[in-house]
């Protein structure tokens, strides 16, 4: 199954802001979490992060330094600024209102769905072999 | 004996990419050095998998994304790096030659339609000697209009927004030419002022395209206004050299040309350069640097010098403002200064880089001006019963108002990103959220004063 791209854009704020939630971090172990963190159905194309981190720093959530990293090159690390929290909490209470909602229509279906698995329509067309 | 010559091949390989998104203007090296990093460490995690280089470089370019896509995203985040190029990156890329070549007609064409228009109403016997007060009124009239369109049609604006504009700019006629206003009276020469700063509100909508509501698409259109200006005085003074030498090489042969020039080369150039700097600006800004930036550089810390130092005498010599009629006036241009200096740099500013000298300088001058001016007002205040409200002398302090309520909260946003409690987002949006007050005022000056003031 492949999230669509709507979504994946919709979540990546708040995705990439938990993210440095949990610790400071950087673009390609940003990538490597979101795609543990969803058994590999988060497809992001990896260029398409760093304009979101950019957009985060340039709203003061998130702020970056540049750091040589073990390999001997230089790094971007980004931490989650107090204003980026702030944006997380708020991120996290629309995201579990829409969660709730979501859940509450998916319980109201799934019932009607197994009430409809037992006893099929009459209706319902039947495949007919040649 | 192989990896050696994979390292190397792998070296080259991802030289020849960096030259590639290098050549992309919105990403900048800075970021090139931060997708580098990415696609190093995808290849070796590749390699570690069991894949040779070249074939893991290939995956990890893949994944990096199309390189049209990601300079478009880039884009998207970073318009001002991307209003030096283009103001919106074509979607389909293949068309841009044409599209330059057709809009350099169509800019032609309206900046002769403007020419023709200033002329028109000679032929209703309306001469510019002797009613100059109706070319006065009407003069953003015959070129914003056309101005307007021009951008309606380069973004290619819906159908209502231009029935909008459309509206406004009909509206703005009427209230021009309607009210009985005395010939040469203080509330005449005030919509003759005022008028042209309402109507450029409307230019920004279309120059704005969809963008309108976005910050980028209105900090673009402050960018756009600054460079139209400097171009339009650039080619004021070539027009003026050319003048001259016509006029003195015809003056060789005897012919007089000056009837010539005074009724139609000025005026039509007048107008028609105004669409002419207007393309300029949009065709050129990969050509040169952004002169406003450049110049805000230059005339900040000077400004703030002065200010400074005018301050400390007024400060040691204990002198009083001397409030002379003219005094208000003098310290609202003071402000506009102020503010466009501010305007300018916030405009060509980073907003991610961190709070450097060039910033505390900017609240240096701003700060500096705001206390000169509050000294100015607490010395006019005193007086204002005595002096009167005339026209000019109310739409002068709604002015000062207006700008010392900006400039003010500016100077807190401004200090709130310097001392890390605030971003400088913060302040941008501040100053593009602002534009339309003082449109709304310059409306206001133009609509209600006349008959308030009984048309004097």
């Amino acid at each position: 199954m492949e999230i669509s791209k709507d979504l994946i854009a919709a979540s990546s704020t708040p995705l990439v802001l938990a993210i440095l939630a949990e610790q400071d971090s950087y673009g390609y172990a940003i990538l490597q979490r979101v795609r543990e963190l969803s058994g590999g159905r988060m497809q992001w194309t990896d260029g398409m992060l760093y304009p979101v981190l950019h957009r985060l720093e340039r709203l003061g959530q998130v702020k970056a330094r540049w750091e040589v990293a073990e390999t001997g090159r230089r790094r971007k690390y980004y931490r989650i600024t107090s204003r980026g929290q702030a944006q997380l909490a708020e991120d996290r209470q629309q995201w579990e209102a829409v969660d709730a909602t979501l859940r509450g229509i998916w319980r109201g279906l799934s019932l009607a769905v197994s009430a409809l698995a037992r006893h099929p329509a009459p209706a319902a067309p039947v495949p007919q072999g040649t | 004996m192989a990896a050696p010559a994979h390292t190397v091949s792998l070296e080259d390989q991802i030289e020849q990419w960096r030259s590639y998104l290098r050549r992309r203007q919105a990403i900048h090296s800075a970021d090139v050095a931060e997708l580098e990093d990415h696609l190093r460490e995808q290849v070796a995690t590749l390699v570690d998998a069991g894949l040779a280089t070249d074939e893991a470089f290939l995956v990890a370019v893949k994944r990096m994304g199309a390189l049209d896509a990601l300079s478009r995203e880039f884009a998207r985040e970073h318009s001002d790096r991307l209003w030096k190029q283009l103001v919106v990156v074509p979607r389909d890329a293949g068309e841009p030659q044409a599209r330059t070549g057709t809009d350099a007609i169509v800019a032609f064409c309206i900046a002769v339609a403007a020419a023709v228009a200033i002329k028109l109403p000679a032929l209703f016997g309306l001469s510019m000697d002797e009613d100059t007060g109706f070319y006065a009124r009407n003069a953003a009239l015959f070129v914003l209009p056309l101005l307007t369109g021009y951008f309606v049609w380069k973004r290619r604006l819906d159908a209502r927004t231009a029935g909008w504009l459309a509206a406004a700019f009909f509206a703005a006629v009427v209230f021009a030419n309607v009210y009985p206003l005395a010939p040469g009276g203080d509330t005449e020469i005030l919509a003759v002022l005022h008028l042209p700063i309402a109507l450029w509100l409307l230019v920004g909508i279309a120059y704005a395209g969809g963008r309108w509501g976005q910050v980028n698409g209105r900090m673009d259109f402050i960018r756009f206004s600054g460079e139209l200006f400097i171009y339009y005085v650039l080619i004021a003074l070539g027009g003026g050299v050319l003048i001259g030498f016509m006029a003195l090489i015809f003056a060789s042969i005897g012919v007089d040309i000056e009837p010539f020039f005074e009724s139609w080369i000025v005026p039509c150039g007048a107008v028609g350069a105004v669409i002419v700097a207007s393309w300029l600006v949009e065709a050129k800004q990969s050509v040169i640097e952004n002169m406003a930036p450049v110049l805000t550089r230059l005339f900040t810390p000077l400004f703030a010098a002065v200010l400074v130092t005018f301050l400390g005498t007024l400060l040691w010599t204990g002198r009083g403002v001397d409030i002379q009629r003219e005094v208000l006036i003098a310290f609202d241009l003071l402000l506009v200064v102020v503010l466009g200096l501010l305007l300018y740099s916030v405009s060509a500013r980073d907003p991610r880089s961190p709070p450097g000298v060039f910033d505390v300088l900017q609240v240096v001058l701003v700060v500096s001006a705001l206390s000169a001016d509050a000294v100015a007002l607490w010395a006019i205040a005193a007086r204002i019963t005595e002096f009167g409200f005339t026209p000019n002398r109310v739409a002068a302090l709604g002015e000062n108002a207006i700008l010392l309520v900006n400039l003010a909260w500016s100077a807190v946003l401004y200090t709130r990103f310097l001392t890390g409690r605030g971003s400088f987002e913060r302040l941008e949006r501040w100053q593009t959220d602002y534009l339309p007050v003082y449109a709304a005022w310059a409306a206001v000056v133009v609509i209600v004063f006349p008959p308030v003031f009984g048309y004097i």
